[in-house]
């Protein structure tokens, strides 16, 4: 469970979102994702930190390039836990669905 | 994994940083649900824990300012409940302020409850939002130990008796 709120805390920044979203497209380096925010290169780095702290990302080493990446288990972690939150709901409004048909019938004369 | 065939599917996505928003359609209009969502004797008979569990206390007093109490028991001595208050109440739009006591209790959830008419039936949205990404994050969890893995088997079960 901590990794999960380490993950819902990550994704709670809007430019973590946005450099998750730039890493669905494919990995990228620290230079190419620090191009398209308005802050500079170590708070890019920063962000990448909890990102990769959280289980969200992981780096590949390539020579002397450090491109990060998504890492797809702990995305998928996180839609499955959601997943799971959305089963309870689905369970209790499955019954509503047969409370309010019963009240119809009694309604009709 | 496909969707049910016995009841439309239920839309949960998470909003920004502290929202919660769930949509789903239901074969009844509005008034319908709302008294569903209101009337105590109503509310016990769906807004149930775990498979065995039920709701032996369930207080609703559905005006602005008027309190609510669920308390969930499994007959062996397990229980937990929640508590909360009306903030707004009208035919097609609830908004509360609720915790679940695990026993700790939950961060403070603030929800607005919507049905709005729609094809055959009503719309039903449901906005929670929390203070912060953290209580996000608890909220979903204490979802979990609401009995999950129960609600995946009456759930097929649902699917099985279709």
């Amino acid at each position: 469970m901590t990794q999960l709120d380490a993950a819902f805390a990550a994704l709670s920044d809007p430019t973590r979102r946005a450099i998750l979203a730039r890493l669905a497209q494919g990995e990228a380096t620290v230079q190419d994702l620090a191009r398209p925010f308005p802050i500079s290169q170590p708070a890019i780095s920063r962000h990448l930190k909890v990102l990769e702290d959280a289980g969200l990302i992981e780096t590949r080493i390539d020579g002397t390039s450090r491109p990060r990446r998504l890492n797809p288990e702990a995305v998928a972690q996180l839609w499955d836990w959601l997943g799971q939150y959305r089963a309870l709901w689905e369970a209790r409004y499955a019954r509503l669905d047969d409370v309010l048909a019963d009240l119809q019938q009694k309604d009709q004369p | 994994m496909t969707a049910p065939q016995t009841s439309p599917p239920l839309k949960l996505v998470t909003d920004g940083d502290t929202r919660i928003i769930v949509t789903r359609h239901l074969a009844a209009p509005p008034a319908l649900v709302f008294r569903a969502h209101t009337e105590a004797d109503l509310i016990r008979r769906w807004m149930l824990g775990p498979d065995g569990w039920t709701m032996p206390v369930c207080h609703s007093d559905p005006r602005p300012g008027g309190t609510f109490r669920f308390e969930w028991s499994n007959g062996a001595g397990h229980s937990f409940h929640a508590t909360g208050e009306y903030l707004e109440v009208t035919p097609t739009r609830i908004v509360h302020v609720e915790r679940m006591f695990l026993p700790d209790p939950t961060p403070d959830n603030h929800v607005e409850t919507r049905f709005d008419p729609a094809a055959g039936g009503t719309l039903l949205t449901m906005t929670m939002t929390l203070q912060s990404a953290e209580d996000r994050a608890a909220i979903l969890a204490s979802g979990m130990s609401d009995g999950l893995e129960v609600s995946y088997a009456r759930l097929e079960t649902i699917l099985e008796g279709a």
